[in-house]
């Protein structure tokens, strides 16, 4: 494999850059730098001063960088840092408040995507920006060819495209629809879009949090390629080993303020994470735990299977108070569905809920939440918030019927609003206000909001669904630690989780879901990473019958 | 029975059918060109009375049809461009921006055509287009006649078709359409400006809405009277549904209404006043919703209708 990409890699360069001709782009011709003593060369792109502001929170403040040729920087930065942010002012999207971008010399005209694609910086989004309902080749021809064309020559685009995608290692069909694409086939759409209008500088919006390991290495494999044509890079991560493992230097953002850079040769993670984070991250300090009674119990439940994920079939499960249960597991194996059920969404076919030694026969949402069973939800956005809705809306949602913030059937708003800004407080969610539409929080300000709302009524039971999928460092501390301190004050706590680090370092007790069973219980430490993996896999002993 | 099977299979029966259906396809065609670029125009009913009135105005005034045919284009552009500014760049309710425009246009028609002809009581006529039967082609048994003995509009009409397919997935005009109602990241992340993209969509399409419109005015009837529009727009829109956002689909629909249209006339007068007419007025909108039942139930809407593009939003 790795002797095929470099025949490519040489065919490439010694037809060089022009070997792709479209329109010629003036400053597509850079200064022959000889490879190694770049550093007088003129940067590719400039950055200087950008400040962007949303209402009173401050999203940016005073940015400046350089980009050299062929140089890929690291942009490293929690959740909420600014990074799209940046990029996206960069490309045009966003109109910075304060500050200039200027590529090859020449100033970028502000909130203008089409002048910074035409001065080659091409940009693969956070969340992609494909059009379903077309064709691959649609998505990347669309704006290349003159709007007023009769027609759309399309065997012009599928020859580039079918030229550039073996050149770069981005195989994908030209004519599949994009909504039948996986997420992997999709950015490399993604990449052929912006290699296609000649890009020079090419922004790459957290591209690993979607991909599975072994894409993930084929992106890096491309990245490498590009940048022996000279193309720059901005990568955008948080993921500290592939930050190490592809960038030149890395640029750490931290509440929209550039707090660090560091040429990746000379640092170290530890280094890269304190600066991220403005403090050292400890692993969490697990004390003994103080086991009581038990708070939620499942008596041989079946419950057909949600969506992809298995059917349960007489399962059995009890949650104890002070104890922090961990749930590993291939996703899909019946997870969703013991979510769904403790979540009382989806009622039992057969078998007993027993909360707190009542047995529940009206098995429902209200009456899981009137039971103190918390939860947090798997998907965020789609089950865990309501994206329009204001912050304040939202972390009243599952009590806003309750004495607290209602009074004779009316909302009371100020109780609601004083209740989202504790949260706010309590758990440093960066948000612009109360009022602000929650779609527009991070990731992981979302999560904490989540969290808050959960862990505020003190509840007997907490449902944490992967609650640190997608976060950084940072966050993943923080929602660790508050877990913990919940156990602290004897919740009974059951962590579904696909990052086994994860559940090995939380939990007391360990069951392993496959095919809609679970495994016999082990408490820490007991089983090793290898024992809980061949129980994933189905196999091993333990397997409870 | 038999009578009511021998409609069917008569040559004039189908000739009704395709004329119902010519101002039908024009509005269509329109109200699909909007949506896809993800603009529902509710003003589609109010445009078809600007279009009728000002084509058939135009004419009566002394221009010649095409000229008529094009004040009628135009004017239901303007409004187009009234609804597009409210819904685009503002980002209003399409709901409500067309309801008002549909409002806005009747009225004002209504109006305009007080204010010009004070002291008729019978509209006037004027001389609408003439059959034009293609040499040949009109020979052949009643699927000739009823396509190839039409006016030049239907004509019109059935060319619009084709040419709103081939522009929609040909031309990079149409990529860039068709992109902005499905995902508009997609078409700002490609440089081209979403607001552009559907503002020239909306009063492209009203223009056809208005020249539906005008069909009625100048080549249906001769004359132009309050009502005449008679919620036709309103099926265009669940015609889109019925095509599935896709022209030739949507054309289908509109033969296949207009065919419930004209059999359900027909019927009346033989049924001999045993049933009660409304019955049979009733029944193209009983079967339409019919149809839509079977068949919306899987189309794949564009997924960006309805919601407002705004730049620098998320
Ligand atoms: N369009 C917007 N309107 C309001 N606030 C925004 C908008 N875009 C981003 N923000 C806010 O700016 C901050 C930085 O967000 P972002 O750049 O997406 O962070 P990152 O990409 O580093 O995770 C966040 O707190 C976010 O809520
Ligand atoms: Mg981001």
């Amino acid at each position: 494999m790795a002797e095929k990409l470099d025949l490519h890699l040489n065919k490439s360069c010694k037809r060089g850059r022009r070997a792709l001709p479209q329109q010629p782009h003036p400053a597509a011709s850079p200064p022959p730098s000889p490879q190694g003593g770049g550093e007088a060369a003129a940067p590719v792109l400039r950055l200087s001063g950008i400040t962007k502001r949303f209402g009173p929170l401050v999203a940016n403040n005073g940015i400046s960088f350089d980009l050299k040729r062929g140089e890929v920087i690291a942009l490293l930065g929690e959740n909420g840092a600014g990074k799209t942010t940046l990029m996206n002012i960069l490309f045009g999207h966003y109109v910075a408040d304060e500050g200039t971008v200027e590529v090859f010399g020449k100033q970028l005209p502000a909130g203008d995507p089409r002048a910074a694609l035409d001065a080659g910086v091409g940009m693969v989004h956070q969340h992609f920006t494909l059009a379903e309902n077309m064709t691959v080749l649609e998505n990347i021809a669309l704006g290349t060819q003159s709007a007023w064309k009769l027609r759309l020559d399309r065997a012009a685009a599928r020859k580039r495209i079918s030229k550039l995608a073996g050149d770069f290692g981005l195989a994908v069909n030209p004519d599949a629809t994009v909504s039948t694409l996986s997420v992997g086939e999709r950015q490399r759409v993604e990449i052929l879009k912006a290699l296609y209008r000649d890009a020079r500088i090419l922004i790459l919006d957290e591209p690993t949090a979607v991909l599975t390991p072994a894409e993930a290495d084929a992106l890096f494999r491309t990245l490498k390629l590009l940048v022996a044509q000279g193309l720059s890079i901005i990568f955008i991560s948080h993921k500290l080993h592939e930050v190490m493992a592809v960038s030149d230097r890395v640029l750490v953002l931290r509440s929209g303020k550039l707090a660090g850079e560091q040429v990746t040769a000379e640092t170290s993670r530890a280094e890269l994470a304190s600066l991220m984070v403005g403090q050292e991250v400890a692993s969490p300090k697990v004390a003994e735990p103080k086991i009581g009674a038990v708070a939620l119990e499942l008596k041989s439940v079946s419950a057909a299977g949600q969506g992809s994920s298995h059917r349960l079939d007489g399962l059995s499960l009890e949650l104890r108070a002070g104890e922090i249960t961990g749930l590993a597991g291939v996703s899909g194996n019946g997870q969703a569905t013991l979510a769904a059920l403790i979540a009382g969404v989806l009622k039992p076919a057969s078998g007993e809920v027993v909360v707190q030694g009542a047995s529940m026969r009206d098995w429902s949402p209200r009456a899981a939440l009137g039971g103190g069973v918390a939860r947090i939800p798997e998907d965020r956005h789609a089950v865990g918030t309501i994206g329009d809705m204001s912050v304040t809306e939202n972390v009243i949602a599952e009590r806003y019927a309750t004495a607290r913030f209602s009074r004779r059937g009316f909302l009371d708003w100020k109780a609601a609003k004083n209740f989202a800004e504790e949260i706010i407080r309590d758990y440093d969610v960066k948000c612009p206000s109360p009022d602000a539409r929650i779609r527009l929080l991070s990731g992981g300000n979302m999560q904490k909001l989540i969290l808050g709302r959960a862990l505020d009524p003190d509840p007997a039971v907490i449902l944490a669904n992967q609650p640190t999928r997608g976060l950084d460092v940072g966050a993943v501390a923080f929602v660790h630690r508050r877990l913990l301190e919940a156990r602290e004050r004897g919740a009974a706590i059951l962590l579904i989780s696909e990052d086994l680090e994860e559940v090995l370092a939380l939990s007391d007790r360990i069951l392993v879901m496959s095919k809609g069973r679970l495994s016999s219980p082990s408490r820490r430490g007991e089983r090793t990473i290898r024992e809980l993996g061949e129980l994933m896999a189905g196999h091993g002993e333990g397997m409870a019958a | 029975m038999e009578q009511a099977i021998e409609i069917l299979f008569t040559a004039s029966f189908w000739v009704a059918a395709i004329r119902i259906a010519s101002p039908l396809i024009f509005a269509t065609m329109g109200e699909l060109i909007c949506e896809r670029a993800g603009v529902l125009n509710l003003g589609i009913e109010g445009i078809m009375t600007v279009g009728a009135f000002a084509g058939w105005f135009t004419v009566y005034s002394g221009g010649d049809l095409w000229t008529g045919v094009l004040i009628a284009a135009l004017a239901g552009a303007m409004f187009g461009l009234l609804h597009a500014t409210l819904t685009v760049p503002l980002g209003l309710s399409q709901h409500v921006v067309g309801i008002g425009i549909t409002l806005l246009a009747t009225s004002l028609t209504y109006f305009t055509y007080r204010l010009a002809l004070p002291q008729v009581t019978t509209p006037p006529k004027i001389e609408p287009f003439q059959p034009l039967p293609i040499p040949g082609l009109s020979k052949i048994p009643i699927l000739g006649e009823a396509l190839f003995s039409q006016t030049p509009l239907t004509y019109l009409a059935f060319a619009t078709v084709a040419i709103v397919a081939w522009v929609l997935y040909r031309t990079p005009i149409g990529l860039a359409v068709r992109a902005a109602g499905e995902n508009p990241s997609a078409v700002e992340a490609q440089g081209i400006s979403v607001t552009g993209i559907r503002m020239g969509a909306v009063m492209v399409g009203s223009a056809l809405m208005a020249v539906g419109g005008a069909f009625l005015t100048m080549s249906a009837f001769n004359s132009f009277f309050f009502e005449m529009i008679n919620g036709r727009g309103w099926i265009c829109i669940a015609l889109v549904v019925f095509g599935s956002w896709r022209p030739g689909k949507a054309l289908l629909g509109a033969i296949l209404f207009a065919a419930f249209d004209a059999y359900q006339v027909r019927l009346q007068q033989i049924s001999g006043g045993v049933v009660p007419y409304q019955v049979f007025l009733m029944m193209p909108y009983a079967l339409s919703i019919l149809a839509l039942i079977l068949v919306a139930r899987r189309a794949t809407y564009p997924k960006a209708l309805m919601i407002p593009y705004q730049k620098g939003e998320r």
